[in-house]
């Protein structure tokens, strides 16, 4: 008998380093904002819009958002699976917290392209 | 012999640590703020999708989220989420010095843990100042 669980972790390393990579790549993201944000310092609505604009800003900000999505997927089921016990329950929460994060996903698309 | 240590009674152990009475070290508040920070930032994310989307959408969408933003009481929610961000985001860069062994040490890692606060706070001061100020 196998003792794994449907909403147990998956039992390897993938989502601890996709965690992790995808940390590593928004604080780059972080710092690049903050660098073109100090450059253009919008501060009317043309500058504003003028940040997200060229191709490669919207590029870098979906990379950015993919990742996020990704990285709070893993932190969220760690949360869940830390805390709630009953599989039922937790399967809920995991299929709801997948649905939310996807329809950001979405969103996000729909801002930027 | 053997017998009467087997015999002994069973220490007494706390198997439910009551988080109010016990005295947190530093690097576990931190850990915890970390996962609270991370959880905040992802039950705000369609808000934050929202004041963006509407910011770059339109020239009334922008005034919008300008008039918005004056408000103090979003100003102050504001100001918790950057905490919060500038938390995870210092005490993150922490982890993954950890996960490649570096300062894992008890002595290192308190000191790396305060490090986390006295970088992440000034940070989030700054931020507040340049962004809501």
């Amino acid at each position: 008998m196998s003792n794994r669980i449907v909403v147990g972790a998956h039992y390897g390393m993938r989502d601890w380093l996709g965690q992790r990579v995808t940390a590593v790549l928004m604080a780059l993201y972080a710092v690049l904002l903050v660098l073109v944000l100090f450059i253009k310092k919008p501060v009317d609505y043309l500058a504003w819009h003028g940040v997200f604009s060229p191709v490669w800003m919207k590029i870098a900000t979906l990379v950015f958002l993919a990742c996020l999505m990704y990285h709070a997927w893993v932190g969220m089921r760690d949360i869940w699976m830390d805390y709630v016990k009953p599989t039922g329950v937790r399967l809920v929460l995991q299929v709801g917290t997948l649905v939310y994060l996807v329809a950001c996903g979405l969103w996000a698309l729909k801002i930027f392209v | 012999m053997a017998s009467t240590t087997s015999k002994a009674p069973p220490k007494v152990r706390p198997k439910h640590l009551n988080l109010f009475q016990i005295s947190q070290p530093l690097p576990a508040v931190m850990s915890i703020m970390h996962r609270m920070s991370g959880a905040a930032l992802f039950l705000f994310l369609p808000v934050l999708l929202w004041l963006l989307d509407r910011s770059l959408d339109t020239e009334v969408g922008y005034d919008l989220v300008k008039g918005i933003f004056s408000l103090v009481i979003v100003k102050v929610v504001m100001a918790g989420l950057l905490w919060g961000f500038m938390h995870h985001f210092c005490a993150g860069i922490r982890y993954l010095f950890l996960d490649l062994h570096m300062g894992v040490a008890l002595a290192p890692a308190r000191k790396s843990a305060l490090a986390v606060y006295l970088v992440s706070i000034p940070m989030t001061l700054v931020a507040i100042w340049l962004l809501l100020a």
